[in-house]
């Protein structure tokens, strides 16, 4: 295998784990466009989208489709109780305040998902089979397929929703100023429990979609949030092609990094553009700065 | 729970210990029963509470009753220390088993060898006891041992240069260096030397680069879900090069997690617990094995683990050593030193002042995944 052939290879490895990242990262962009909260516990409803459909596969022998609409609809109703008793009891509180409770929930999810299910890893088979489909020199498989598809449907789902849709653009009407949003007859609550619902079931999408390559176990959420997380800082926590963007630059990084420096540094390429970013580009890499708002 | 579960049997114990006789044997435990390490201190906490009521069902070890007080150490070497230093004081214990892992068991060696009290640990680190130290003892094989298994098997199989891709924690580090030294011994050639973090989900980049060094074998060394996603991206990218893992995927989960059909060939040693249905019957440990197999599923609905075994093992130790010697401290250490050809778990012990692991070779078979089953290669 000459260099030519290895730069594909990690290209594409990287392509394929950047799409999953920026799967997750438009669940966090979509609850930051409603809310200007980060919901550190979107890792989770990634981490439940996969278990549910463990468990509806392995314990109740439901064949995979309606085990994953099961998954979405079980983590979806987490994601809705979520905000009813943890985010709406303190609405008033400051962001801060609330990103830290949506840490805690993240380690009460993940709690509650070890006693459940215990602490094992599971695999779910791929959708359409394990055999590898090459291009030249270089293989994917038929799972990174359905994860670019995905991927795909939710930028132009979300780019919809947000741009051409009422619902979509009260959401984002209150996440720039949710007193004047109220003041011209916007529900900013339901607009809030709306966000939570969307990107939960976002979140579970992606679980069940990648458990096949990345198997999946209660403490899965934790690194894929903070992946899915890197890749909406770097986009700029737009809900459309920014994010996805920003998740593919970090998988490719990612994977060159591992491949043609050295796999010991391979997550910290990863930190380290995302300290980059923070320090030199807070607003992301795609968007213009901002002006303040008053 | 298991925090009120504890104080329940400290309380149980403590109201017992006033009327039972002077000859009983306390035997405190220190298992990582919750936390990152459940999955060593979950079987071994299990282990150990069957063996009790059953050796007590039985009327105790020569007839001193046993009694068990454990303690779970979240798998932090901090609690480790903390708990070490209240089954010595407060519960007056003659012996301890645990912890589960290197780091909490070397956090708690001065406390032990203070106190005069053996231990006995669940922990795999070489350091544990090399240098030996008098009153610690450990029973899992050491790493290098399972090392120079699969070196050996390599040898045979006449394949000279190497690639290993190790995981970034403790056991794939401590696995790394080993391999390592072992290798420039023994005269192989380390041609790669990639690592992956443990919540890593693709390995493809680390592998393309291995297959550009066109090494005759690839070891890797980690636990599970890791070396799962090693073996499936090894069968995604085409690389038809044979995979070593290491004992610390050798239950049928590993077949499970990687798909029969990607994990076909992969080799590895493992401790003789997971094949022992395909050991020969006349094999020394193979009544041992089918009846801890049995006892534990009879009990608790899974199959027996390795780990678990290491609890099981630090048991028949002390039982060995009780049933010689006497209850007291310093017969238990006494007699566990001059234990010789004990059949257990993770091997035959056999235990001298300057050898506290007491396991050779013979503690691993090498099996390789055949149809999504084990069988032993020879």
């Amino acid at each position: 295998m000459n260099l030519s052939d290895q730069l594909i290879q990690f290209l594409l490895s990287g392509f394929a784990t950047g799409s999953i990242y920026a799967l997750i990262g438009l669940g966090f962009s979509i609850i930051y466009n409603a809310t200007g909260i980060i919901n550190f516990a979107q890792g989770e409803f990634v981490m439940l989208g996969g278990m549910v459909t463990v468990f509806f596969l392995t314990s109740l022998h439901i064949p995979l489709p309606a085990a994953i609409l099961g998954a979405v609809a079980i983590t979806t109703f987490v994601g809705l109780l979520f905000e009813r008793l943890a985010i709406r009891p303190i609405r008033k509180a400051t962001p801060i305040n609330l990103v830290i409770i949506t840490i805690g929930g993240s380690i009460l999810i993940r709690g509650l998902a070890m006693l459940i299910w215990g602490k094992d890893t599971h695999a779910i088979p791929g959708f359409s089979g394990e055999e590898p489909i090459m291009i030249g020199n270089a293989s994917l498989l038929p799972q990174h397929l359905w994860i670019f598809g995905m991927t795909t449907l939710a930028i132009i789902a979300s780019k919809v929703f947000f741009n051409y849709t009422i619902s979509g653009k009260a959401m984002r009407a209150c996440a720039f100023n949710p007193r004047a949003a109220s003041l011209i007859g916007i529900d900013v609550k339901r607009m809030v429990l709306f966000s939570f619902v969307i990107s939960s079931a976002m979140g579970s999408v992606a679980g069940f979609i990648i458990a096949p390559l990345t198997m999946t176990s209660y403490d899965v959420g934790i690194m894929l949030g903070l992946k899915g997380f890197c890749a909406a800082i770097i986009g700029g926590m737009s809900s459309g092609l920014g994010t996805v963007l920003g998740g593919i630059i970090l998988g490719v990084l990612e994977s060159l990094g591992a491949g043609l420096i050295s796999s010991g540094y391979k997550d910290a390429v990863a930190f380290i553009i995302l300290l980059l970013i923070l320090f030199i580009r807070p607003q992301g890499i795609f968007k213009r700065a901002e002006s303040e708002r008053v | 729970m298991k925090r009120t579960v504890a104080a329940l049997i400290v309380c149980l114990l403590l109201t017992t210990a006033g009327t039972a006789l002077a000859d009983t044997l306390r035997i405190g435990a220190l298992f990582a029963v919750t936390g990152p390490a459940s999955f060593l201190g979950e079987p071994e906490k299990n282990t150990l509470e069957m063996l009790v009521k059953e050796i007590n069902s039985k009327g105790g070890i020569n007839k001193n009753k046993v009694e068990l007080v454990v303690y779970d150490t979240q798998g932090d070497a901090t609690k480790a220390k903390q708990l070490v230093n209240k089954l010595i004081k407060n519960d007056k214990v003659a012996v301890i088993v645990g912890p589960s892992t290197t780091g909490e068991t070397m956090a708690i060696i001065d406390d032990v060898e203070k106190a005069g009290i053996p231990l006995v640990s669940c922990a795999a680190g070489i350091k544990i006891t090399e240098p030996v130290k008098k009153w610690v003892f450990k029973t899992p094989a050491n790493d290098h041992v399972a090392g120079e298994k699969i070196l050996n098997y390599m040898a045979q199989q006449k394949q000279k240069s190497i690639a290993l891709l190790t995981v970034s924690d403790g056991f794939g580090s401590s696995g790394r260096e080993q391999l390592k030294a072992l290798a420039a011994q023994k005269g192989f050639k380390i041609v790669a030397d990639e690592v992956y973090g443990p919540k890593d989900t693709d390995m493809t980049p680390q592998l393309t680069k291995i297959k550009g060094t066109k090494p005759d074998a690839i070891i890797c060394w980690g636990t599970n879900p890791g070396p799962a996603v090693v073996t499936k991206n090894m069968k995604q990218l085409g690389i038809k090069i044979p995979l070593y893992q290491s004992h610390g995927v050798a239950s049928k989960k590993f077949i499970e997690l990687a798909g029969a059909d990607a994990s076909e060939g992969v080799t590895l040693p493992a401790g003789k617990l997971a094949v022992y249905d395909k050991l020969k019957k006349n094999d020394p440990q193979y009544k041992l094995l089918s009846e801890y197999d049995k006892a534990y599923r009879k009990a608790y609905g899974v199959e027996a683990s390795t780990f678990g075994g290491y609890a099981y093992d630090a048991f028949q130790l002390i039982a060995e050593a009780v049933r010689k010697g006497g209850v007291t401290p310093d017969k238990i250490r006494t007699g566990i030193e001059q234990v010789k050809k004990l059949v257990a778990v993770s091997g035959i012990f056999t235990m001298s002042e300057k050898d506290h692991n007491g396991l050779d070779l013979s503690a691993f078979v090498m099996v390789r995944v055949s149809k999504g089953d084990w069988e032993i290669a020879q």
